[in-house]
């Protein structure tokens, strides 16, 4: 039988995990206005047009908002989020990763 | 992830959207992100290159992940209210053990492979005496912290220290000799390990003395796979990267759809100063020319090769090269001697500058066809959008206007090579960062 043996573990240190808070959730989505944006990842925007019509024929009182975010898909988009944060109610962010 | 900065930062209700493909890679994010019930939506893969009708369909659709319908989905995550699991607020440190549990050796091979600490080639066992002797090549201290590595700018940064690269490099089968050179590496904070769809591997040029004090081919076969310290210095920056990371996990971490050769040994070398009629590459980067210097390249998946630099036609043959590749991969041209030397005689470049120049000039395209290629749109549009330079002023050129592919910062050449002939190739990736070896010895 082979001998034991100790050796290192490989991996590095991971960061502290620090929760946070979901937003509180709408009660109805009726006479609201949600932003769809598209992270600009590989057609979303295509995406996000299809999802926008969705809501015009079967929930027509849903303003919908088309925006694309600035920047790459990894990128933050502050002055966006705060005119969501301004002017809407909800998001829906696709797609990426 | 944009959903939890706007849940958390500006208090908005988010659904977010993905392809079924990014299941594991987005719940692993959010959770490292503190907001693990994150309401996520599936449509398939891909999104890209489908017609309104199909994405029309994926929109009134099943949720591939679930089975229910997408849209109320969408719905659901914006107006579900949310439930004790998701007010929760438990904050927890994640430790990563000194040793593992000891064992055989057969067996630890096997536990590193089924944890995914390996290339799923061989390893060498980092055992304390190994590991001992890695950390006697150099003076820093086994606690010092080297760095921080990610796979992707969205992804947390996870810390490591001379010690954690110390265990990947024995791993890799390096010399202890070597030591100093990939600490600088994993110093340089460029993972080799990118999350990225597109299977990018790294590449690794060596310059100044250590070349030869640890016995680096620069001249025949240098590229690989035959010499030792090339092939385990690149072989430890895959390794520590995936590890120091946090890890490189198909469908986790890592996400390149085909995958690449590349990464095995990330295409390590030295540059061969002495047969190059130009300057080192070091140099260029603002070293002396006696430092001994690593520098790191990200986002190797294309090669273009040809032979020579004929007389008649070479700058159309250059222009047909560089056409082959993805004009948001920057080129990097990987010379022979033979070849740089006939660069000088035929173009009369005689430095590397010269010959970047007049790929700057020449690198040219069609502005509607640049404009139209999917890494372009993800990842040049947004910039031209924000009026980031030269890209916004590109950006108004007419369909058939003739536009620079690359900045003239983004193209690089180095010398490699034993002159058996003049075969040389033009690496599509990204010059990262330079860092000094001396430092780290």
């Amino acid at each position: 039988m082979s001998a034991k043996i100790r050796v290192y573990n490989p991996m590095g240190y991971p960061p502290k995990v620090t929760p946070v808070r979901m937003a509180p959730r709408l009660d109805t989505l009726e006479g609201k206005t949600v932003y769809l944006v598209d992270c600009r990842f590989d057609d979303g925007d295509l995406l996000m047009q299809q999802m926008a019509a969705w809501f015009a024929q079967h929930m027509p009182s849903v303003r919908t908002v088309l925006r694309s975010k600035a920047g790459t898909h990894p990128e933050d988009d502050p002055a966006l989020w705060q005119e969501i944060q301004a002017k809407g109610d909800a998001a829906v962010v696709a797609v990426g990763h | 992830m944009h959903c939890v900065t706007l849940e958390s930062k500006y208090g908005i209700p988010t659904a977010s959207v993905h392809t079924d493909s990014f299941v594991d890679a987005v719940t692993q994010t959010v959770w490292a992100l503190g907001m693990p019930n994150v309401r996520f939506v599936y449509v398939p893969q891909p999104t890209m290159g489908k017609s309104p009708v199909e994405l029309r369909a994926y929109v009134d659709g099943l949720d591939p992940v679930t089975g229910i319908p997408v849209m109320r989905e969408v719905i659901d995550a914006l107006t579900r209210p949310l439930s004790e699991d998701d007010q929760k607020q438990v904050s927890f440190d994640r430790s990563t053990p000194r040793f593992v549990e000891p064992d055989t050796e057969a067996n630890l091979q096997q536990l590193f492979m089924d944890n995914h600490w390996t290339d799923y080639l061989p390893i060498v066992l980092p055992t304390e005496e190994r590991v001992e002797a890695m950390l006697r090549a150099t003076s820093h201290r086994p606690a010092e912290i080297v760095g921080r590595l990610r796979p992707t700018s969205t992804r947390e940064a996870w810390e490591f220290t001379v010690e954690k690269v110390a265990v990947n490099a024995v791993m890799a089968g390096a010399k202890p000799e070597f030591f100093p050179v990939i600490l600088a590496l994993a110093s340089t904070g460029a993972s080799a390990r990118g999350s990225t769809t597109s299977s990018a591997a790294a590449m690794v040029v060596v310059n100044g003395p250590v070349r030869r004090e640890i016995q680096m081919n620069c001249g025949t076969g240098a590229m690989g796979p035959y010499n030792h310290a090339n092939a385990t210095i690149g072989r430890a920056y895959g390794l520590f990267s995936q590890n120091l990371q946090g890890g490189s996990v198909p469908g986790h971490t890592y996400l390149g759809s085909q995958g690449n050769n590349y990464a095995y040994t990330n295409i390590c070398f030295a540059e061969n100063e002495e047969r190059s009629p130009w300057e080192p590459f070091h140099v260029q980067k603002g070293f002396q020319a006696d430092e001994s210097v690593v520098s790191a390249f990200t986002g190797c998946r294309s090669t273009a090769f040809t032979l020579g630099v004929r007389e008649k036609y070479w700058r159309e043959h250059l222009r047909n090269l560089l056409r082959g590749l993805d004009p948001h991969n920057a080129p990097t041209f990987i010379l022979d001697p033979i070849t740089a030397n006939l660069f000088v005689v035929r173009g009369g470049f005689d430095s590397k500058e010269k010959l970047i120049d007049w790929v700057y000039e020449n690198a040219t395209m069609p502005a509607g066809e640049y404009w139209d290629y999917q890494l372009i749109v993800n990842y040049v549009l947004p910039k031209a959008l924000q009026g980031v330079e030269p890209y916004a002023t590109h950006l108004k050129a007419r369909p058939d206007a003739l536009i620079k592919m690359y900045r003239r910062d983004e193209i690089q050449v180095v010398v490699v090579g034993g002159e058996t002939n003049g075969y040389w190739r033009i690496m599509g990736c990204g010059y990262r960062k330079s860092a000094s070896v001396d430092k780290w010895k």
